[in-house]
């Protein structure tokens, strides 16, 4: 027996600007274990396109192996798509990006393809700052073969066969700091009030944009003992702050106090909110940045929201100083100058 | 807001749309699973118990059911609700179905009851009351049992066969029948032993235009429709004039210009005083008429009657308007010359009334301003606490299904009261059960996944052949195939998605896998006007409840589910790793009489 999804949808549906409903972002019926927190990732996805009325066609997914990387067959059916080479999504992203400047990107990683056998390639991508959003769903095992701990896997997180962990995690957020990364979020996935204004500041913001999301597996790391369950989680949650994503267009709302909120102005005039709680962290500073990051983990807390955002870095186009306009839509009369051309630099040499 | 009481059995009946608006409460969803299924003969038994003619509400049935039906919500049209009966009526095993029923002679429990009249509401208390023993003494004027069912339905709608069968079941249940036999004074009757009586003689008086010009003299050929049909039935009258008007717009007047067209009608037409969207008729009775060449001609009011050298002419109509003020409708004339119509008959279907010559006014049985007894809602007894009332004698005419169920509840009153016991408290409760229905992973114990198909359309014999033969049938009925696939378009409102918040990890799977953005988690609020626009898709259908759970164990939010447009498909209990959902069928029943002796629990 197999099950599939109803055709119908609420009625009343409301539309975004576009005229779509959310069901127009919907993907394929996901195949992952019942309860899984990468599902409610991709539903927050979803969720973030439909609010930004952005058109599926201009979105392109990218993903490498893993649990992880099969949810972009789950969201946004209408986009483009790339299911690459275990760890090798970054390369991809990166040929991808420079051919066409004008999508918008969603690399989709777990903790295996990005920590482990995608290292290599996840640390130059934040480097070389492309501009694109870099969802992990972190659980902190391999749920696709059976839950062997990760290298984001906790020291002293107790595995669901009773093993304990001995290996310090890698911490990707205080790994992407220390890299030059512009724009550092963690996230919950049982937390889409939080996860979405994210993913829409991250869509929108001009470069490399890392949103960790602890993302438990409900098969094999939801357990007693665990760091990365659902109950561990909600138990250890601390938030930076609430995020509130303004579009350009839209004034902030009333309620905005200076003392307990800050507002960053992103590259293009929008503007992200932050509802800020932890008030001894300073999100547009790095030092403040990885101070919180450190100062969570010696109190064993899951330190999620915004951690850090530089809205005027520049990306990979900017900084190679490439064409306006996307490089798979120039023709050879552009790109050719022509034998007059060649000649009077050939004149010039002589 | 405080969590939703879910064990009260109304709340998940409530949600079985089709079933909770059936006046009978039949459990639909169940016999339809099982005309799927193709076990005919179960599902015509649930209908039998429950509804008692499954046969002839198959073929006629008001279907309350049918606008109440979730599917409606969710796409165009509702599940054929009432053609799926027929269904199970049609392809029942006979022989089967007879030996599921209850085998006279029974053990007599000392008690005799009267039944006035033999239609569907003294039918339904006959066949409740007599497998517990009762001695039942059934009345009619007329020759056969079946009353308007008979005497109202022609036969091209509901074969006589189909009703005399149905019928039948119960009068074989050793009723003692009194056919041919007018009551002429409920005081007689009581002065006899009977330890109650039940009136369920209907509203047998057509109503008629007596103050228009020409009615005296045109006489001849005016007719009070319901008495016509009757004559019809009883095949007394045989042919009508080639041009007929037809007054009236409910379900009466599609009848009686149906028939019209039968007996030699050529021009039929029907006049109405309200305009063609407001008529009582059932829509479909409508389209039957319309699909027969008969015009509707509306927001026309009769003036009078033409008639020359005692001879019927025709009718003079004035046109109206309909105009509305603080929502009440009235009739306004839009001016111009009066309009005639010719006609050789004119049939006279402007409604019934109640009409009780026979019962004296001093038996105890209180009669209010408009002349009607006063009867209890509840249980149906009179001012006299000896007389029941059921079906259109109680509280005017409605339909037959009403009838059934003011019968069995009739029936209830009148068990209590002749074991001595109280109407009120001691009346038992609906057969209420929740059972699971998972079997395994991706497996469930009902056909969850919800077919895509739109309404299929119920075949009609050739109309050449049905208009010259009263007695042939128009609807064919679904075939076999058609009739499963329709069957499959029910979207089993009865399974219902329970939700355990102690077992929640607030992991969203099932608020992101639900197609209809039923399920939202968010803090809880104090009102539920407040609630209802909180949630992931508005919540607008007042009609429809929300289940609020108890604070959650992670968070302290709270579930919200709207039920509204739930398609039951159990994607949200296929997404919980934990089981917190899980569908559950409910079955609800209302208990009829036979059950009280048998349940220990009453007195």
């Amino acid at each position: 027996m197999t099950y599939v999804r109803p055709k119908f949808r609420h009625p009343e549906l409301p539309k975004n600007k576009l005229g779509y409903t959310l069901s127009y972002y919907e993907g394929a019926l996901s195949t992952l274990c019942a309860g899984c927190g990468h599902d409610s990732i991709s539903a927050a996805i979803v969720q973030s396109c439909y609010e930004m009325d952005i058109e599926p066609h201009k979105v392109a997914k990218l993903s490498g192996i893993g649990c992880s990387s099969k949810t972009p067959a789950y969201f946004l059916s209408n986009s483009h798509g790339f299911n690459s080479v275990h760890g090798r999504m970054p390369s991809v992203a990166t040929g991808a990006y420079m051919a066409n400047r004008d999508l918008i990107y969603f690399g989709v990683s777990g903790d295996g393809d990005t920590a482990s056998i995608g290292m290599g390639q996840f640390v130059h991508a934040v480097r070389r700052n492309l501009k694109m959003v870099y969802v992990v769903m972190n659980n902190g095992c391999y749920g696709l073969t059976k839950g062997q701990d990760s290298a984001t896997a906790d020291l002293g997180s107790k595995s669901k066969a009773g093993s304990v962990n001995p290996f310090e995690g890698i911490d990707l957020c205080g790994l992407a700091l220390e890299l030059g990364a512009n724009f550092v979020a963690q996230s919950f996935s049982g937390d889409k009030h939080q996860l979405t204004p994210l993913i829409k500041a991250a869509i929108n913001h001009n470069g490399f944009a890392l949103i960790n999301v602890i993302s438990p597996c409900v098969t094999f790391n939801n357990n007693p003992g665990s760091t990365k369950s659902y109950d561990y989680v909600r138990q250890h949650i601390q938030t930076t702050g609430m995020a509130d994503f303004v579009p350009i267009a839209e004034t902030i709302e009333a309620n905005y106090n200076e003392g307990t909120h800050k507002k960053i102005q992103m590259h293009d005039g929008s503007f992200l909110t932050l509802n800020k709680l932890a008030q001894d962290w300073d999100p547009t500073d790095r030092m403040s940045a990885v101070n919180a990051l450190h100062a969570s983990r010696a109190k064993h807390e899951v330190l999620t929201g915004l951690i850090y955002l530089n809205a005027q870095g520049k990306d990979l186009h900017n900084v190679l100083n490439s064409a306006a306009t996307p490089l798979n839509t120039l023709k050879e009369d552009v790109l050719c100058p022509g034998n007059d051309a060649l000649k009077g630099i050939n004149e010039e040499m002589r | 807001m405080k969590p939703t009481d879910f064990k009260d059995p109304e709340y998940y009946h409530k949600v079985v749309d089709c079933q909770h608006a059936c006046p009978a409460h039949t459990p639909v969803p169940e016999y339809i699973r099982q005309i799927a299924a193709g076990d005919y003969t179960s599902a015509y038994m649930i209908n039998w118990d429950s509804n008692v003619f499954p046969g002839v509400l198959g073929r006629t049935c008001d279907r309350p059911c049918e606008p109440a039906c979730r599917r409606g919500r969710v796409e165009e049209e509702p599940v054929a609700i009432c053609r799926l009966k027929r269904v199970a009526a049609d392809n029942k095993n006979a022989d089967d179905v007879k030996a599921l029923m209850p085998k006279g002679p029974f053990k007599s429990n000392g008690k005799k009851v009267a039944l006035v009249g033999a239609g569907p509401a003294s039918l339904t208390v006959a066949r409740d009351l007599a497998p517990i023993g009762y001695e039942i003494h059934l009345f009619d004027e007329l020759k056969a049992g079946g009353g308007f069912m008979r005497s109202q339905i022609p036969s091209f709608r509901l074969p006589e066969q189909v009703l005399n069968d149905e019928v039948n079941y119960i009068l074989d249940l050793g009723i003692k029948q009194h056919f041919n036999h007018y009551v002429k004074s409920l005081k007689d009757l009581l002065a006899q032993d009977y330890d109650a009586v039940f009136v369920g003689s209907g509203a047998p008086l057509g109503r008629d235009l007596p103050d228009l010009p020409g009615r005296k003299e045109g006489g001849a050929n005016i007719h009070i429709g319901i008495n016509w049909l009757a004559s019809v039935a009883f095949e007394h009258t045989s042919k009508i004039g080639k041009k007929v008007i037809v007054l009236g717009g409910g379900n009466t007047a599609m009848d009686c210009c149906r028939t019209s067209r039968r007996l030699g009608g050529e021009e039929v037409k029907v006049i109405v005083r309200s305009p063609f969207a407001e008529m009582k008729a059932s829509p479909w009775e409508k389209e039957d008429a319309i699909h027969e060449d008969i015009p509707i001609i509306d927001n026309h009011v009769p003036k009078s009657f033409v008639v020359e050298n005692g001879k019927l002419k025709g009718m003079m109509f004035e046109k109206v308007q309909a105009v509305y003020e603080n929502g009440k409708r009235k009739l306004v004339p839009v001016g111009g010359p009066d309009v005639f119509f010719e006609a050789d008959d004119v049939l006279c279907a402007i409604g019934q009334e109640n009409s009780f010559p026979w019962i004296e006014r001093d038996i105890a049985i209180e009669f209010d301003k408009w002349n009607m007894p006063v009867v209890n809602e509840t249980t149906f007894q009179s001012t006299n606490k000896k007389v029941f009332f059921g079906g259109d004698a109680a509280f005017g005419p409605k339909n037959v299904i009403t009838a059934v169920a003011h019968g069995h509840q009739a029936a209830i009153s009148m068990h209590l009261f002749c074991m001595g016991m109280d109407l009120v408290a001691d009346r038992p409760a609906p057969h209420v059960n929740l059972m699971h229905m998972k079997m395994g992973i991706h497996e469930w114990a009902y056909d969850s996944e919800v077919e895509p198909d739109l309404r299929y359309a119920v075949p009609q014999a050739d109309k050449k052949l049905t208009l010259s033969n009263r007695m042939k049938e128009v609807e064919l009925g679904f075939n076999l195939e058609t009739g499963f696939k329709e069957a499959q378009r029910c979207l089993n409102c009865d399974v219902q998605t329970v939700f355990t918040e102690s077992k929640c990890i607030e992991c969203d799977a099932c608020m992101d896998i639900c197609p209809t953005a039923c399920i939202t988690f968010t803090e809880n609020v104090e009102t539920e006007e407040e609630m209802r626009k909180t949630l992931k898709a508005p919540a607008t259908n007042l009609t429809q409840d929300i289940l609020v759970s108890d604070l959650l164990p992670g968070t302290k939010r709270v579930m919200v589910k709207d039920e509204n447009v739930c398609l039951h498909c159990g994607l949200c209990a296929e997404r919980c790793p934990t089981s917190a959902w899980d569908m559950q069928k409910f079955f609800y029943n209302v208990t009829k009489a036979g059950k009280i002796c048998q349940e220990p629990v009453l007195k």
